[in-house]
């Protein structure tokens, strides 16, 4: 029985395509269609419903020791206020799952995990915390919306005070108040995060302030050429900025260091350190491609070098609104990683030309 | 969503005109290219390309995903629409003036429904 965010009817009322991801139902698109979507994000805004996403809270003086040995990134750095991209990874050096870490203070971590692998994710962490920490899951008091998009700022400064708005990447203000058109006031966490690629925020609220919220933004940025967006489009966008999905880039049965993925091997232990270490030098590397022939080229159709060789597989792959071109991420064989090199997909039968190009294919300067 | 009385039907959401006994352009209704989202590309088919009726006569791919558009006549391919290389929205924006292939020698076809008929089918669907 799949789950609903709290804006499920809004979306069914904007006319929302709703379809199954990861235990919900959510709108892959509204009436304006993937690419508008897409575009209003590259150059205006554009609004999504992300509360699928699950917030697990780990609290107490164990709460550092604890987060070291689960993720792959260092914690005891962390600032309040700060926010982290980080793995779980398997006793294998596999990827359990990738996440964010937002520090609100030295004994106090939230965790924001991938909707899909929730319930996973929520055993693995309680099976492996030990010692003065108390465990949460709190994702169905919590709702997630992500503003994304060059008026982003002037949008969310219509009604979040200067205070609560993080001057940082990868930063958050802990408690912004937002006053919404009518007078209501509501409370949440917002950070200069998101998987677009773009400038924008992630705003955090309670369940019950969703609605209310949603269509506040909505309201405000209205002027702005602001949209909401569907799951159509944030794939697009994130595939457009080369980053890794999970299920796609990353699986159980994938390292970080052959993902190409951040992980922090000495100075601390983590679950699946040693694993990873053991793999030794990857064999196999995640590369961004670029499609020179016709067509798009999606996941699971192999990749070949011009000699015939099977040297790889597509992990995600689309075609980008805003760069007018299809682009793929894959893994081929480490010695094959070579930028320029000229590789061909196999597409339902069909041959297709691509080349390994640098990631991301898009970029803003920040 | 538009349903010209004019035009014949299928099942897999194509129209077919027959231009004369033999003759008959091919497009997708306006319920499939609603269905599909904004189409990014058309993989025509090949002038020349013997077609059969209830098999696949070329491809439409949207962002999400690819679909074959099933020819629902048996014919030879006579002429392709070369606009949709370079403006596949155009399938969105008019699917019933953006034809995509022109079939010959028509010799057999699929079950047919006229709009009405194909107007029920898509409540049935959605």
């Amino acid at each position: 029985m799949e789950k609903k965010t709290p804006l499920y009817q809004t979306h069914v009322d904007a006319g929302g395509k709703i379809v199954e991801f990861g235990g919900y139902l959510m709108p892959v698109q509204y009436p304006t269609g993937v690419i508008a979507e897409h575009m209003a994000v590259r150059t205006k805004a554009g609004l999504f419903d992300v509360s699928h996403m699950a917030e697990l809270t780990l609290e107490g003086p164990a709460a550092v020791e604890n987060l070291q040995r689960l993720v792959t990134a260092d914690i005891s750095k962390m600032t309040d206020g700060q926010v982290k991209y980080a793995m779980f990874c398997n006793e294998n050096g596999g990827i359990v799952d990738d996440l964010v870490i937002y520090r609100r203070a030295a004994d106090r971590y939230l965790l924001v995990v991938n909707a899909g692998n929730h319930d996973k994710d929520a055993a693995w962490v309680e099976r492996h915390v030990s010692g003065d920490v108390e465990y949460r899951d709190i994702s169905d008091a919590v709702a997630q919306l992500a503003l994304q998009g060059p008026a982003s700022d002037v949008i969310l400064r219509r009604i979040c005070e200067e205070s609560g708005i993080p001057a940082k990447y990868y930063h958050f203000c802990e408690d912004s108040l937002l006053r919404l058109p009518g007078g209501r006031e509501i409370r949440a966490i917002v950070s200069q995060t998101g998987y677009t690629g773009e400038f924008g925020y992630e705003i955090y609220c309670r369940a019950e302030d969703a609605v209310d919220l949603w269509n506040a933004l909505l309201a405000v940025g209205a002027d702005q050429g602001l949209i909401p967006c569907g799951l159509g489009a944030r794939d697009t966008l994130r595939l457009e900025a080369g980053m890794p999905l999970y299920g796609h880039e990353m699986d159980e049965g994938i390292s970080p260091k052959e993902a190409g993925l951040p992980c922090k091997l000495d100075g601390k232990d983590f679950i699946g350190r040693d694993a990873i270490i053991a793999r030794g030098a990857p064999k196999i590397r995640r590369v961004g491609l670029e499609v020179t022939g016709r067509g798009i080229v999606r996941e699971h159709c192999d990749l070949y070098a011009p000699d015939g060789r099977r040297i790889g597989w597509i992990s995600s792959g689309t075609y980008c609104p805003f760069l007018k071109k299809s682009v793929a991420m894959g893994y081929v064989n480490v010695e094959e990683a070579v930028e320029g090199a000229k590789l061909e997909a196999d597409v339902r039968g069909r041959r297709i030309e691509a080349e390994i190009v640098p990631l991301p294919f898009y970029k803003i300067q920040r | 969503m538009k349903f010209p009385a004019e035009l014949k039907y299928t099942r897999t959401h194509e129209w077919v005109k027959m231009e004369t006994e033999t003759d008959a352009l091919v497009g997708i209704s306006d319920f499939a290219q609603d269905q599909l989202g904004d189409l990014v590309f058309v993989n025509l088919p090949v002038v020349g390309d013997t077609v059969t009726a209830g098999e696949t006569l070329c491809d439409v791919e949207s962002v999400k995903a690819v679909s074959d558009v099933i020819s629902p006549v048996s014919g030879t391919v006579a002429a392709v629409n070369e606009d949709l290389l370079d403006a596949p929205e155009k399938l969105n924006e008019d699917p019933y003036g953006a034809w995509i292939a022109r079939i010959e020698k028509v010799s057999a076809t699929e079950e047919l429904l006229d709009a009405a008929a194909y107007e029920a089918v898509t409540h049935e669907e959605a």
